[in-house]
């Protein structure tokens, strides 16, 4: 690629990045009304932590359960916004009766997913950070073994496969505008369901077990629960990241292959217009 | 003149609740550099999804169009880059300002930041868009507004070919009229080649320097609005255009219109 059309891309990138901000400006009421649901479902399953005790009647370190289900509930809230955003891309251009001036534009596919990627992952962890700092006043949380660096790197990891899923799932909208975005949030309810967000995959059924395997949520909760949880290292836990490393090699970049055959699919069977 | 766009027998045909919808059934086209072309015919005609292909945003299933010489299916980027759209909707993220929104459209583009608030400004003052508005919501637009700005976002990016995909359908008198003196202002001032599409027998005879007739997805008759007109002498008094669309299709555009929606 040569100097400018490299320059082109980055500003193509940058108006993605800055046109996703724009929206979150724009629509700052619903952010506020889902970052209060986000924050009353975390504080929710961290009292469930906290209650378990008195259902059992069995001591408990509750201490470490709180933090369990708030580290399931954080992390989901985290990978399922960076899941939305990249899923949601078109759909939302749908909505807004702007695809085909997107798709019109002489900008790679790739730059167009990556950079709403690249949005997504920021918000997200300025999103994530917020509510772990609100829900800490709820809880007196003991991080005093946690290993944030490891933490840090396992959030990394498992953002590459999840970008990877999120661009897979962005084509059900592209060739299915009716259906498209139901099914992209069926797919993610049984992610919840299957990755052990609020339990361990062991008590699961094993043929949902084996489901579970094939979703990095396993991993990347797995993770992140040894590495705050027990300290873990990054090392200590290869376990759950090579898995990681693995899914998001083959997810992200056979996500943008994808998405582009079935463009040019919808290109051919002229889906690809303003609402279908 | 060189030629802007040649279609090569171009088909189309879609599914639609398991029928098959035959758009475009062999379309020829030849667009010379810098004129305006109209094709005219009723809605359903198939001058929307002739006008997708040239946007490189439908694969056609046989034929081919070339813009300054580039396939649009094979040089599909090349094509993007000499191109720009304004169509029937204005399409724009309503909840984001005019700015907002075509600063998106030039960053698409590659055009630099300050180069983009330039033409922005510059254009926007050409084409009589009120600059204190720019920073509002698209939502608070009247249509013909967002016509204008839509303009702007196609001139933006100085397209060698702009394609007009009934501009003015739906705009208020005024409005129409404005669009329609926008268009034949940019013919006088910018040598940039127009495709518009139409419904309006007025406006392709106003606007158009060569103008073909789209029915059931046929090109039906082609030729200067003057030259289509004089081929009538003899048949009508004073001929106009309502009148080369009736001889060529042996119906008015108000019955092709419920013909090609009986059809489809």
């Amino acid at each position: 690629m040569s100097g400018k059309a490299l320059a082109q891309e980055l500003r193509a990138s940058w108006a993605f990045i800055e046109r996703n901000f724009n929206f979150t400006k724009r629509y700052w009421k619903w952010e506020v009304v889902f970052f209060v649901y986000t924050i009353a479902n975390s504080v929710t399953m961290g009292f469930i932590g906290k209650g378990v005790e008195s259902f059992s009647g069995i001591e408990l370190n509750t201490s470490f359960l709180i933090l369990y289900m708030l580290l399931g509930s954080i992390l989901w809230g985290y990978l399922s916004i960076l899941f939305e955003i990249v899923a949601e891309t078109v759909a939302w251009e749908r909505w807004e009766e702007t695809i085909e001036y997107t798709f019109m534009a002489p900008v790679r596919r790739a730059t167009h997913l990556l950079s709403t990627c690249g949005y997504a992952i920021l918000y997200g962890i300025l999103r994530s950070g917020l509510i772990l700092l609100v829900v800490s006043v709820f809880f007196d949380l003991d991080l005093s073994s946690a290993n944030l660096l490891s933490a840090a790197g396992i959030l990394a990891v498992s953002s590459f496969s999840f970008v990877g899923l999120g661009i897979v799932a962005a084509v059900l909208p592209l060739i299915s505008p009716e259906k498209g975005v139901q099914v992209v949030h069926i797919f993610q309810a049984l992610l919840l369901m299957f990755s052990g967000v609020y339990y361990e995959i062991d008590v699961l059924p094993v043929w949902m077990q084996q489901v579970g395997k094939l979703s990095p949520a396993t991993y990347a909760l797995r993770g992140m629960r040894a590495s705050i949880l027990e300290g873990k290292t990054m090392l200590e836990m290869s376990n759950d990241v090579w898995p990681l490393i693995f899914l998001g090699a083959l997810l992200l970049p056979s996500g943008l292959l994808f998405f582009r055959r079935m463009e040019s699919w919808a290109k051919r069977k002229g889906v690809l217009k303003r609402s279908g | 003149m060189a030629d802007a766009l040649l279609a090569n027998n171009i088909v189309k045909t879609f599914k639609k609740n398991r029928k098959e919808v035959r758009a475009l059934k062999g379309v020829n086209l030849r667009i010379k550099e810098g004129e305006i072309y109209g094709l005219l015919g009723p809605n359903g005609s198939g001058k929307s999804t002739f006008i997708r292909i040239a946007s490189t945003l439908l694969i056609p299933d046989r034929g081919s169009i070339s813009i300054f010489g580039f396939d649009s299916v094979g040089d599909s980027v090349a094509i993007q880059r000499m191109i720009n759209r304004v169509s029937v909707e204005a399409s724009f993220f309503r909840k984001l300002s005019a700015v907002e929104n075509l600063s998106f459209s030039a960053g698409l583009y590659g055009i630099p930041r300050r180069e983009a608030l330039k033409k922005i400004n510059c254009l926007s003052e050409k084409f009589g868009l009120d600059l204190k508005r720019l920073k509002d919501p698209l939502e608070d637009f009247s249509r013909g507004m967002q016509q204008k700005v839509a303009i702007v976002r196609a001139f933006m990016t100085d397209p060698k070919m702009l394609l007009l995909d009934e501009p003015t359908t739906g705009l208020d008198p005024r409005a129409k009229r404005d669009v329609q003196n926008l268009i034949r202002d940019v013919k006088q001032t910018m040598n940039t080649t127009m495709l518009l599409t139409t419904h309006d027998m007025d406006e392709a005879e106003k606007l158009c320097d060569y103008v073909a007739i789209i029915h059931l997805g046929r090109i039906v008759a082609s030729g200067r609005p003057a030259e289509l007109k004089k081929q009538l002498l003899g048949k009508v008094d004073n001929p106009s255009f309502e009148d080369v669309f009736l001889e060529f299709t042996g119906m008015s555009i108000e019955e092709a219109e419920y013909q090609e929606v009986e059809s489809e």
